[in-house]
């Protein structure tokens, strides 16, 4: 057994709040990473994953002390070292990957610089040959024309080369170990896809070691060789991946592992109830008022972490036994349950030929008489059914939240019909009756951004009911809030609260209260369920899922999560650059014959199981515009034929009949069939 | 970029336009005229007329403001009336006194505030921060006058190390002026510093708490490393428009310090011309402030937008 990188003994971090009262964010965390092995961290949001990964770094935040434990990374004491130790072996020995790299990528400074920096302070790479090794990193992360990257501006580059760049940047110091901390969340499917197999590929050939933190089951199935999971501030088990996935000895784990939705599966996973206590903050086992399993015992005696079986498998539970026992994969299958839909034969929604631009020519533009540019979102005609759920799906700048802004009335469109009862809606908000405004409500992707954090929920809920319902009074809008809360699952007490003293889950039900306060006909949900634990995400779906039925509301859906879309709708449109690429149900969508474009989709999402490889069909550059004729997919089709994608624009397929599933591409069905 | 440019020059030259019109219609609005005032206790109502007709204070507003309006574009400010010489002329060496008090007192003020905002930001909340910022809301809030009166006390009655007045002939070389502009120039800076500091303190101590500061932090970087190249700049480019504010003002805005050290600058000078009615040597004087003032601001507009990527290129939709 070779000698540990890194080895976190007993590690407690915690802080003094305002009453004087110390809060624990870790609590005796043990763990310990191999020379080149890569321990993925898995846990829900608030289980101290960061602090724990920012502490490896010898970084703690502000306030934040070490209550007892120690660090030891190639046998230092991370917490023992003067502050210019730190500096050497940070980037050196020991580098970052961090959320989001365009915040993390000083805006001031072209990118180049950033990593010769790097080089300089943490190499003996010098002179002229600091900017060829600059240049060679880049090419390393491939990125395309290194040179060119290398000149530019943090924002003039793309989520995913930011991301790259970053990758480049750590790596550049040649360090033992890379600590990762969600270097993929927030990307599309395809570019997280293709950066963990970079990491993956660079990490087996360099030797480093990772630590990889996510919430994500998926890029951890894919990255990791072993896993540790994280609740309140404690790791409650620690096994290889192959294990934690296949037989999970801990209640949390199985619990993660069952709600997650699946591609290969339809119907909406079982939720967990509840959500992660303070750390330290129960007298037994932190888990108890979520486990299926407790027994007395749990919530008066906190368990050890311990080694079961043979195989070094660390489990903190008093139950292990019994969990063990229990079938997991039979368990799996018997957690989902398929969404009865009930969509009628009558149009709710029905956009014809619509086209949105954001292009508004200036004044040179129109003396010069330059050609506009094609339009965002061309050629979109779908037909919504009332009841139905239609799933919009693509990558970033695929004209998904463009199309719902335009219905929701924030974006005029250029041209084309939508109709709904009678009106068109490719008009403004401020030129809509009250009526209509009220029959079309929109539901944000992130809760903290679309509730006023100084209203309370009493305030939030109470706008649209006095707005549309100018007749009800005090009392019965009163009554209405609560009614609503209840609908949404919330107690009745939650009224009187502020967002900032709601969790995530909850502040989302909160925002869908406000939307059905309207009893709209038509609801558009944007990216309503990516900002959430995966644990809260079902219980939101079932709970949207179950207010369609009482109303027979419509729903359009965006999400980039292509099961959490199998899960919920009925329909399915692909869109690429503004473009429909493939309509059908969610069964024609989900097997062959697929779109080129929907095909590299599902290749790139990543399933939690170790054993099942993403097929990365197209590289994920990203285009900045539509192209002016040919296909939309044309400039990354995996199949691409010949001048034919270039220049016409394909036609629709009909696999069945004309009213169903169809496909926009110049490749014969049959030849779609071969996967 | 170049379009970009082009729209604030355009805009530039119309608040000019604006303000021209304005600053005529403004002196037009006073009570009494150029004649009255010159003539004062001795107008007969001939005399008066016989002023007016050589004055041109005869004809229509609108065509007076044309006819300053065209002479302006030539370069022509017209000529003072109480002073019997072209505006022009009135003008030349006080405008030049000015900037020469002005340009010292920035050129000992800016960088002296960029550094001790700097130095605040980094020990926020502790004695250096307060100490620094105590000074700095003392040198906001304090008229200009009474600091002015507080350091004429110390420095030049108690400490004697200065002279308590800045009388130098208007048309002394520069070499001259300085030694006797001393206090002014310690005044001056002393109001301008505040401002530009707090802005500059808020900026770094956001700047200090974001994601590449933290970014640079792990990646080893050394600690004055991270405050020169990775946090510095990004704390100035909010700062650079305040920067030429206060820049313009001091052109603009000394005159009560000017008055206070009897020091012959353009900013006395409009004082002295407002008590003469002297309305062309005011028009003046105002419309050079005036441009000063949105010229001072193009040129921070057009730096922001050289030194912050950003803006530079606009990546659209």
């Amino acid at each position: 057994m070779s000698k540990n990188l890194i080895e976190v003994e007993n590690l407690s971090i915690g802080y003094y709040n305002k009453g004087g009262k110390l809060v624990h964010v870790l609590k005796n965390v043990s763990l310990s990473i191999k020379p080149g092995e890569t321990l993925g961290l898995v846990g829900e949001s608030g289980c101290g994953k960061s602090t724990l990964g920012q502490a490896m770094m010898g970084y703690l935040r502000l306030g934040s002390q070490v209550m007892e434990g120690s660090i030891l990374f190639s046998g230092k004491d991370m917490f023992g070292l003067s502050t210019r130790d730190l500096e050497s072996i940070r980037g050196n020995k020991i580098a970052l990957i961090p959320q989001n790299a365009g915040e993390a990528l000083t805006p001031t400074m072209r990118v180049g610089k950033q990593i010769i920096e790097t080089l300089e302070l943490k190499t003996n790479v010098s002179g002229a040959a600091t900017k060829n090794r600059m240049i060679e990193l880049l090419g390393q992360v491939r990125l395309p024309h290194p040179e060119v990257m290398a000149e530019r501006y943090p924002h003039e580059l793309s989520g995913g080369q930011q991301q790259r760049v970053v990758v480049a940047m750590a790596l550049a110091g040649q360090p033992d170990m890379l600590v990762l901390d969600e270097p993929t969340t927030g990307l599309d499917v395809t570019t997280q896809a293709h950066i963990l197999e970079l990491l993956r590929d660079i990490v087996a050939e360099l030797g480093t070691a990772m630590m990889y933190i996510s919430h994500d089951l998926g890029v951890i199935a894919r990255v990791s060789d072993r896993v540790a999971l994280m609740y309140a501030g404690e790791i409650v088990e620690d096994a290889s991946a192959a294990e934690i996935f296949k037989s999970p000895a801990h209640p949390y784990a199985r619990g993660l592992l069952a709600s997650i939705p699946r591609l290969e599966l339809a119907g909406i996973p079982n939720s967990m109830p509840g959500q992660p206590p303070i750390p330290g903050s129960l007298p037994g086992c932190s888990f108890t008022p979520r486990c299926p399993f407790a027994t007395e015992i749990c919530s008066s005696e906190p368990p050890e972490l311990k080694m079961i079986l043979q195989t070094p498998h660390l489990v903190r539970c008093h139950n292990w036994e019994k969990v063990v026992a229990t079938d997991f994969s039979q368990e799996l299958k018997d957690v989902y349950h398929i969404v009865e839909h009930k969509a009628q034969d009558v149009s709710a929604i029905e956009l014809s030929d619509v086209e949105i631009t954001y292009h508004q020519p200036n004044m040179i533009d129109r003396l010069r008489r330059t050609p506009e540019p094609p339009a965002t979102v061309s050629d979109i005609t779908l037909d919504i059914k009332r009841g139905e759920t239609l799933a919009l799906v693509g990558e970033s700048g695929s004209g998904k939240s463009t199309i719902v802004r335009t219905i929701s009335g924030l974006l005029p469109a250029k041209s084309g019909v939508i109709q709904f009862e009678n009106c068109d809606l490719t008009v403004n908000v401020d030129k809509r009756t009250m009526d209509l405004c009220k029959k079309v409500q929109l539901i944000f992707q992130n809760p903290d951004a679309s509730l006023n954090p100084r209203h309370t929920v009493a305030e939030i809920i109470d706008q649209p009911l006095k707005l549309y319902f100018p007749k009800m009074t005090r009392d019965e809008r009163r009554a209405r809030q609560i009614e609503l809360l209840e609908r949404v699952r919330l107690d009745g007490r939650y009224r009187l609260r502020y967002p900032g003293q709601m969790s995530g889950g909850e502040k989302q039900r909160v925002a869908i209260a406000r939307a059905f306060a309207a009893e709209p006909d038509v609801v558009l949900c944007d990216e309503v369920t990516s900002a959430l634990d995966v644990s809260v995400q079902a219980a939101v779906l079932d709970l949207l899922a179950d207010l369609q039925q009482e109303r027979n509301t419509t729903y359009i859906f965006i999400a980039h999560d292509l099961a959490v879309v199998r899960a919920i709708a009925d329909r399915v449109a692909v869109l690429y650059q503004g473009r429909l690429c493939e309509v059908g149900t969610v069964d024609e969508i989900y097997s062959p014959p697929y779109h080129p474009y929907t095909e590299t989709l599902m290749g790139a999402v990543l399933v939690p199981d170790p054993d099942t490889e993403p097929k990365l069909l197209a590289s994920d550059t990203p285009e900045l515009a539509p192209p002016a004729k040919g296909c939309a997919f044309q400039r990354r089709c995996p199949k691409f034929i010949n001048d034919l994608c270039d220049e016409v624009t394909p036609p629709w397929q009909y696999p069945q009949d004309e009213d169903g599933h169809k496909i926009r591409c110049h490749i014969p069905i049959n030849e779609l069939l071969v996967v | 970029m170049i379009v970009l440019i082009a729209r604030r020059f355009i805009l530039a030259l119309i608040t000019l336009l604006l303000i021209s019109i304005i600053i005529f219609l403004g002196v037009e609005a006073l009570p009494g005229d150029a004649a009255d005032a010159y003539l004062g206790q001795s107008a007969t109502p001939e005399s008066l007329r016989a002023l007016r007709e050589e004055f041109g204070l005869d004809t229509p507003a609108h065509q007076r403001y044309l006819n300053w309006l065209g002479d302006m574009l030539k370069g022509d400010l017209g000529d003072s009336m109480a002073r019997r010489k072209p505006v022009s002329e009135v003008i030349g060496n006080q405008f030049r006194n000015t900037v020469v008090l002005a340009a010292a007192a920035a050129i000992v003020g800016i960088p002296l505030a960029i550094v001790l905002g700097v130095f605040a930001g980094l020990t926020r909340d502790k004695w250096p921060d307060i100490l620094v910022s105590l000074v700095a809301i003392l040198g906001m809030t304090l008229p200009g006058f009474v600091t002015a009166t507080v350091l004429i006390y110390v420095f030049s009655i108690r400490l004697e190390w200065f002279p308590a007045i800045a009388m130098v002939p208007t048309d002394a070389p520069v070499i001259e002026i300085l030694p006797n502009i001393f206090l002014p120039i310690i005044t001056l800076t002393f109001i301008m510093v505040a401002h530009i500091l707090r802005l500059v303190r808020t900026n770094m101590i956001e700047v200090l708490v974001s994601n590449y500061v933290q970014m640079a932090r792990l990646k080893g970087v050394p600690a004055m490393r991270i405050v020169f190249l990775h946090a510095l700049p990004n704390a100035m480019l909010p700062s650079i428009n305040v920067i030429a504010l206060t820049l313009a003002w001091l052109l603009g805005g000394v005159a009560i310090i000017e008055t206070v050290f009897n020091y012959p600058g353009i900013g006395k000078l409009l004082i002295n011309a407002i008590g003469d009615r002297d309305l062309a040597l005011v028009q003046g004087i105002a419309i050079i402030l005036a441009g000063i003032y949105i010229g001072v601001n193009l040129i921070a507009d057009l730096l922001a937008l050289v030194l912050n990527p950003r803006l530079r290129t606009s990546r659209g939709h």
